[in-house]
């Protein structure tokens, strides 16, 4: 008998499709003179001053693992941030725990709440992760399309009509990869009057909260009788320019992250240890850093969205996040012929909007973590392309 | 009236870029054309805005330039202080930058030249026998990382990957 791994694998694995950004940049991959608008992440390089704290845990020898949840210093820093930044109280030593990223947490999070049948709602477009995650949990994703016509914000009455019985967990992504829609405060005290009612868990994704425009972030745990049933996932990645660190972390009530912590120990062990003196010197000292990247990501705001305007691929203005999400359907193609052919023609990577759920149709993302000359020559390209 | 945080975000976009247009500036701060202009004027009368100029690597052009900084002790003048010798320095058309100090020297001369011979006569012949130098170093700067913000032969890549 001939042995097959490929009949042994797990099926609701291998029926998960791979994620539709990653397509476009392997042919990209391949070309010459590329402008990408595509990369998810900044492009500062982390400040000198935190990569000289890792730096300097490496030469005191902190090279062993840490406590499960993470150093109790970087957990004490974690809770003055969310009380300081905003205005959150935790306790470090029960209601937070530090993640491999701020993906570690919401795949943590998930696996603690989620069993068999029960129905997580994900608004979409959004990050590409929550489903699979709900689907390998043998959860049900209910997908609410978010339309533009509310700014890509997700309305009561929608998630009113997407809550039954079965409902375990809302997923709350705001600001919003890839729209740069934003939820404030009163769109989130109507959205926790819905859930009053309720028994749903909210599990708000709040990696883009340092990045918002012209007002502060709001979390859903800051409305009153909220934060006893959300999690909030947020972490180093975004607001200090630390992707490649794996710095993230989970705030909420001490039954849900204590649960969380031992799927963390079992799977993980502990974050990075040398990351994690580095998040300490971040979170301690890094309070101007998040003010000037924000700033600067603000500026290429400003650009990018008057370009696109000025070329009739119309965008409405996005308050969070580093993405712009404007509507193609002018052109005639779908999100994905315009990415294809943009590619193909022009040279210029930009994400299609439908890779982040069937709601992004009709749409593509571009990302504004690139300088305002690479943003230039891009919006030139797309500029060419369009007249053509 | 521009209001200060506004203005000032206009020179920082202006220190890094000088070559953007008006019309850019004014997408970048959220002002209209028409402020922009306005204000770029009224900082230029102020002598807010002075001058602006493009950095070269001249080592990469070609061009052999030698740069060197004198650290001068001097002896204060009588009613003038030291900016009366701040002035007969930056007169000469060798001498780039002048700078008044603390610490061990009083003032700092960037003087510029093709040959290091040339700088070093210059320093000997012009400044030293001046009556008030009490004594100087000359310095010669044998690369350049970094200048005003901006690191010399730096590679631009971005090393970014897409990973989802």
């Amino acid at each position: 008998m001939s042995f097959n791994i490929e009949k042994t694998l797990n099926s609701t694995v291998v029926n998960i499709p791979p994620s539709g950004i990653r397509r476009f940049f392997d042919i990209a991959s391949t070309m010459e003179d590329v402008v990408s608008l595509g990369v998810g992440e900044p492009d500062f390089v982390t400040p000198w001053h935190i990569r000289e704290a890792g730096i300097l845990s490496l030469e005191k020898g902190h090279t062993h693992y840490t406590a499960n949840a993470g150093l109790m210093e970087l957990r004490t820093e974690i809770a003055k941030y969310m009380k300081r930044r905003f205005d959150l109280d935790y306790d470090p030593k029960t209601q937070v725990m530090v993640s491999v990223g701020g993906s570690e947490a919401i795949d943590a999070a998930i696996r603690c709440l989620v069993t068999s049948g029960d129905e997580v709602i994900i608004p979409e477009p959004a990050f590409v992760c929550y489903r699979p995650i709900v689907q390998m949990c043998g959860g049900v994703p209910v997908t609410i399309d978010l339309r533009e016509e509310d700014q890509f914000r997700l309305t009561a009455q929608q998630l009113r009509d997407a809550i039954t019985p079965r409902t375990k967990l809302l997923i709350l992504p705001f600001p919003n990869n890839p729209t740069g829609g934003i939820m404030d405060r009163q769109d989130l005290e109507e959205i926790a009057q819905v859930l009053e009612e309720t028994n749903v868990v909210v599990l708000s994704d709040e990696l883009y909260a340092e990045l918002t425009y012209g007002g502060k972030h709001v979390s859903i745990a800051n409305i009153s009788g909220m934060s006893e049933r959300t999690v909030v996932i947020n972490g180093l990645s975004k607001a200090f320019a630390m992707t490649g660190w794996r710095i993230g972390f989970a705030c909420g009530p001490e039954a849900l992250v204590k649960q969380m912590i031992k799927v963390h120990q079992f799977g993980i062990m502990s974050a990075p240890t040398t990351a994690q003196y580095a998040a300490i010197e971040a979170l301690r000292s890094g309070d101007k850093d998040i003010e000037n990247m924000r700033k600067e990501y603000d500026m290429r705001r400003r650009y990018i969205l008057d370009g696109f305007n000025k070329l009739g691929l119309t965008c409405f203005e996005p308050k969070g996040a580093f993405y712009v999400f404007p509507c193609i359907r002018s052109t005639g193609l779908s999100s994905e012929e315009f990415c294809t052919k943009l590619l193909e023609e022009q040279h210029v990577a930009v994400v299609p909007g439908n890779a982040f759920g069937v709601s992004g149709e009709g749409f593509v993302r571009a990302s504004y973590a690139y300088s305002i000359k690479n943003i230039e020559k891009a919006l030139d390209r797309i500029e060419r392309f369009i007249k053509k | 009236m521009q209001t200060k945080d506004k203005k000032l975000e206009l020179l920082n976009i202006i220190a890094r870029d000088e070559n953007l247009t008006n019309a850019q500036m004014a997408v970048l701060t959220g002002m209209s054309e028409a402020e922009v202009d306005a204000t770029v004027k009224q900082l230029q009368q102020e002598g807010v805005i002075v001058g602006n100029h493009t950095m070269i690597n001249w080592d990469k052009a070609g061009e052999e330039r030698v740069v060197a900084l004198i650290e001068l002790k001097v002896t204060p003048q009588y009613g003038e202080g030291f900016d009366r010798i701040a002035e007969r320095m930056w007169q000469y058309s060798q001498v780039r930058s002048v700078y008044l100090m603390s610490g061990a020297y009083d003032i700092l001369v960037e003087v510029e030249g093709s040959t290091m011979k040339e700088v070093a006569l210059f320093a000997a012949e012009r400044i030293a026998p001046m009556d008030f130098v009490v004594s100087q170093n000359t310095c010669f700067i044998l690369r350049k990382y970094k200048e005003n913000g901006i690191v010399y032969d730096k590679a631009n890549l971005d090393d970014r990957q897409v990973v989802l």
